[in-house]
């Protein structure tokens, strides 16, 4: 048996139509008519910005502000607090700051993980030091300064595995090895070393450590004063096997990171290259990182 | 057949005119309706369309996170992690579901002997429950190969395999208890009344019927299951979600990321149908009478 009235179908009725028709174009022309926010400032090509001490355009005017991750470990930085100035990347951060004419109570430090610093949209720093390698493809995402760090790759293996009797490359082929995720470390594993198993790939080098003492990798490829500073303070049962030869033309570099075309990127290289060229630079390696003429190197 | 005026007539059926009128009206009803559904469809579209490429970042956007030349780089590191994610869900989800039937059956069974079983099930349930899966991850993956045990494995993705079956375990083991509760009393004691013994009973009689009812929650966590298969990854094993990370943060490119996302809903879409087709099924055998 049917009902005897049945439910009015749902139409669109003219009224519903011509709101949701007008709401439409609204929506269109609050579009296409809105102003483009600015961009961050864009030096302009051909007049040099200017880089007056303490005169430049900041995210913060009268500060500069400074990204690195968290945890911010040794011995780049000590204690956990990249604002003490103690560390190398602290040191070298707060100079560069000092040439800038930005004093210890006008640099600002933030927070920012790895994974954002190569975030597209705008950036709450000025420049970013996390130990980040130069490269061709990153910088179609990010503008770098010069380098302020010759970076060396070092191999380190517990002291009782067959891995810290290791001494050349081909040696590492039928290691177990392990590597931080975004670091150089694992290209070179994977383009230099080329292991016959496939290397573990770690968020962050505590698991690594951690792996390395549980014997789940049998050895980890990081950069040469991160393995003096985990074998001689952290993992005393690791050493170092030995350190890998730089390879490519101009090396491998650490350098600062700064939003794309950031107007602020020449006067930050100005001020890297004269920390480089009167010493400065030398002096905080020297400082505060391990010599590394010790460590044999591996071919 | 009917005879009227010494003429045989075929009794052919001919709609009348209001039929067809009503018919033609609903016709229309319907293409208009369709046609307004279309338009404001596209009109939506196209809204969303001009304020995504009227953005002012969206040239840099589209190069970040929609870039062909490295979706192409991406695309086979990304299936190749995504073998691992396969066998982890094949594997953990297998044994997801026994245990967490076991758990269910020993939580609802009845008799004061099996308190200290169905004290332990709830108290597991609760923990795992509990436990954020990351955290859970991290203690089974490093803390386990810390304790040195010999003849214990230190494989990252077999331990992460096992924390994955812990926690999903627990949740599982709730959504069946809830279905055999949701079995009236009534089917037990008539089951009882016939006189098959309450391990019978529960086998033959209240297990199908619970079973049927949770297919979808547990589809549900299934499909949930599969999405977390990425997180072994922390102790260094390379699955989809990773090997777009390590492109990503080698290239400073998001694009892999989203490579990797859209295969995994190419994954989940299939499965998601799938648990719509068994429900409808299930309610089409309901509404013909049949057993639920």
């Amino acid at each position: 048996m049917r009902p005897a009235t049945r439910p009015r179908r749902r139409t669109t009725s003219p009224a519903q139509f011509a709101t949701f028709a007008a709401l439409t174009v609204t929506a269109v022309a609050a579009v296409t008519g809105c102003a483009p926010q600015p961009e961050s400032p864009v030096a302009a090509p051909g007049a040099s910005a200017s880089c007056a001490p303490g005169k430049l355009s900041t995210e913060v005017p009268g500060k500069l502000t400074i990204g690195t991750d968290k945890p911010a470990y040794a011995p780049w930085f000590e204690d956990d607090d990249p604002a003490n100035g103690k560390g190398f990347e602290s040191a070298v951060a707060h100079a560069v700051a000092k040439k800038l004419g930005y004093g210890k109570d006008e640099v600002v430090w933030q927070t920012v993980p790895f994974n954002t610093a190569f975030a597209p949209g705008e950036k709450k720093f000025d420049f970013d030091i996390n130990q980040i390698s130069i490269s061709d493809s990153r910088k179609k995402a990010v503008s770098f300064s010069s380098g302020y760090y010759d970076v060396r790759q070092a191999v380190i293996a517990l002291k009782s595995s067959k891995a810290a009797k290791v001494t050349t490359l081909a040696g590492l082929k039928d290691v177990k090895l392990g590597a931080q995720v975004g670091s150089t470390s694992l290209d070179v594993v994977n383009d230099v070393i080329r292991p016959g198993q496939r290397p573990a790939v770690f968020q962050k080098n505590d698991f690594a450590k951690t792996a390395l003492k549980n014997g789940q990798v049998e050895a980890i490829v990081l950069d040469l004063p991160t393995a003096f500073y985990i074998t001689s303070a952290e993992v005393p049962e690791a050493k170092i096997v030995g350190q890998l030869e730089n390879t490519g033309g101009a090396g491998e570099q650490f350098g600062l990171v700064l939003d794309k075309d950031s107007g602020l990127t020449s006067c930050v290289t100005g001020a890297v290259d004269a920390l480089r060229a009167d010493g400065t630079l030398a002096g905080l390696e020297k400082r505060w990182l391990s010599e590394a003429a010790d460590a044999p190197v591996l071919k | 057949m009917e005879k009227t005026d010494g003429v045989v007539v075929e009794d052919v059926y001919v709609p009348s005119a209001r039929r067809l009128e009503r018919e033609r009206h609903r016709r229309a009803r319907t293409r208009r309706a369709t046609a307004v559904a279309a338009l404001s469809t596209l009109a939506t579209a196209a809204v969303l369309y001009l304020v995504v490429t009227n953005s002012p970042g969206w040239p840099r956007t589209r190069e970040t996170f929609f870039s062909a030349e490295y979706a192409r780089d991406a695309l086979p590191e990304v299936i190749d992690g995504l073998w691992l994610n396969l066998r982890l869900l094949v594997v953990c989800g297998a044994a997801v579901l026994v245990i967490g039937m076991l758990l269910a059956v020993a939580r609802t069974l009845r008799g004061p002997v099996f308190f200290p079983l169905r004290a332990l099930a709830a108290a597991y349930t609760d923990f795992f429950r509990g436990l954020p899966l990351i955290i859970c991850l991290l203690l089974v993956v490093f803390g386990v190969p810390a304790l040195r045990l010999a003849g214990v494995t230190t494989d990252p993705v077999l331990l992460g395999g096992a924390a994955l079956t812990l926690t999903y375990s627990a949740y599982v083991a709730e959504v069946f208890r809830a279905g055999i509760e949701s079995v009236h009393p009534s089917q037990r004691a008539a089951a009882r009344s016939l006189g098959l013994s309450n391990g019978q009973a529960l086998r033959f009689v209240v297990l199908p019927q619970a079973v049927r009812r949770v297919v979808p929650p547990l589809l549900n966590d299934l499909v949930s299951l599969q999405k977390d298969t990425g997180l072994v990854s922390i102790a260094g094993a390379v699955d989809a979600v990773y090997a777009a990370q390590i492109i990503a943060s080698k290239e400073f490119n998001y694009t892999p990321y989203v490579v990797a996302g859209l295969v995994f809903v190419a994954l989940t879409i299939p499965m998601t149908r799938f648990t719509d087709w068994v429900t409808a099924r299930m309610d089409r055998r309901r509404a013909q009478g049949g057993t639920t």
